[in-house]
């Protein structure tokens, strides 16, 4: 049943007074996921901008931030403890990493956590490159994106990596036969929400990737923050489905596709990109490439 | 941040690096603020629009007041307005400081 706007909790479980950006969407996505996780829950954050704005007592649940490369082996030892105690009904276990803690340097711990079949939710904020130090390229970069890495100049022109090869973590966890695995967006908070109550449901892993579009690292205006997010959905960018058991279900359907470039012109990343046919039909090119062999892959 | 509260906090907390919950309020992020949001309420509908999307969650759930001590003024609450009853406007006096 789908979630209503009127069942979403009114408890808080972040303090006021964050350090993170103006209009950070991982302070958004995280807000929503408490709130359906409410206050028996135990966050291990790996290194990452979340870990760094929630020091000074913002989580009002335990809170620990561990390394990049750790936070599903710490997070097994927890579930192995509380188990031992008896103590394991009724609590939640979440991570939360950045893509770079997901994709790339966590990625073999996570692999680990999921084959030992440990019961705990893996929250990935996906903002395409390792904004909290500057802006690097990462395995999920977007083809063409502008990072600290991959810069705008005569030689190059952004991240070269060619779209399908774009590290698609839901995939590579589905590959693992994870009971549940989904990808949201900030920009759907109730359709998020919905998804983190399915996976708190499941014994044994739960993964979700959420896109996250980052003020200060893309460049775009604050306030559009969220409708950056929905375009991402709505030009097919990224697809928000769930997998339950090895069953892939849209969960957000998208008739009439809008082209890239209305995506792309929020974002100074791909400044380079507006303006230029050829590049923005290329950019197109792999994003319906990538939508159609998703949408092949849907069993509803 | 005031200094004293600091010290004592590192006092009682001696070596171990755990902040107690909530102790970021001392941390008035309204200063950050360029423009600020302000809402009509004659034009408000009460959908929760704003309130489900502030990242901060400083709007309140039932008034839908504005908690301008730690407003950062993104924006996103007069984005997804859909009666347009929220307005960005420039922040002159630097109040939230």
């Amino acid at each position: 049943m789908a979630m209503k706007l009127k069942d979403v909790s009114r408890e808080e479980h972040l303090s006021l007074g964050n350090l993170a950006c103006a209009g950070c969407p991982e302070m958004l996505g995280f807000r929503h996921t408490l709130k359906v996780l409410g206050k028996n829950t135990i966050v291990i954050n790996a290194t990452g901008c979340l870990a760094v704005v929630m020091q000074m007592g913002v989580p009002k649940v335990p809170h620990f931030h561990v390394l990049f490369e750790n936070a599903p082996a710490v997070i097994s030892g927890i579930d192995d403890a509380l188990k031992a105690m008896g103590k394991r009904e009724d609590m939640n276990l979440l991570v939360v990493a950045g893509d770079g803690g997901t994709a790339d340097i966590g990625l073999s711990s996570l692999s680990g956590a999921i084959e030992r079949n440990q019961d705990f939710i893996y929250l990935c904020y996906d903002n395409e490159s390792y904004m909290n130090t500057g802006g690097q390229r990462s395995g999920t970069t977007s083809f063409g994106a502008r990072t600290s890495t991959t810069p705008i100049g005569s030689v190059t022109k952004g991240e070269d990596r060619p779209p399908e090869l774009k590290k698609d973590m839901v995939e590579i966890v589905a590959a693992h036969h994870i009971p549940y695995a989904a990808s949201a967006s900030i920009g759907y908070p109730l359709d998020l929400m919905e998804k983190v109550q399915k996976a708190a449901a499941v014994r044994g892993p739960s993964y979700i990737h959420c896109h996250s579009p980052c003020p200060t690292g893309w460049g775009i205006d604050t306030r559009d923050i969220v409708k950056v997010a929905k375009l991402a959905v709505t030009t097919g960018c990224i697809v928000l489905y769930e997998m339950v058991d090895g069953v892939r279900k849209v969960t957000k359907k998208v008739s009439k596709r809008k082209p890239i470039g209305e995506y792309l012109k929020y974002q100074s990343r791909f400044k380079h990109v507006i303006g230029d046919e050829e590049a923005i039909a290329e950019i197109q090119r792999g994003v319906d490439e990538n939508f159609e062999a998703m949408m092949a892959k849907m069993s509803a | 941040m005031g200094m004293e509260k600091y010290e004592k906090f590192v006092k009682d907390a001696k070596d171990v690096l755990t902040y107690p919950p909530g102790w970021s309020l001392d941390n008035k992020t309204g200063a950050w603020r360029a423009t600020k949001p302000v809402l009509d309420h004659e034009r408000c509908t009460e959908c929760g629009l704003c309130w489900l999307y502030c990242p901060e969650a400083c709007i309140d759930s039932e008034s839908f007041d504005i908690d301008y001590d730690y407003c950062k003024g993104c924006g996103i609450c007069a984005e997804e307005c859909r009666p347009g009853a929220i307005e960005m406007q420039r922040e002159e006096t630097g109040e939230g400081a």
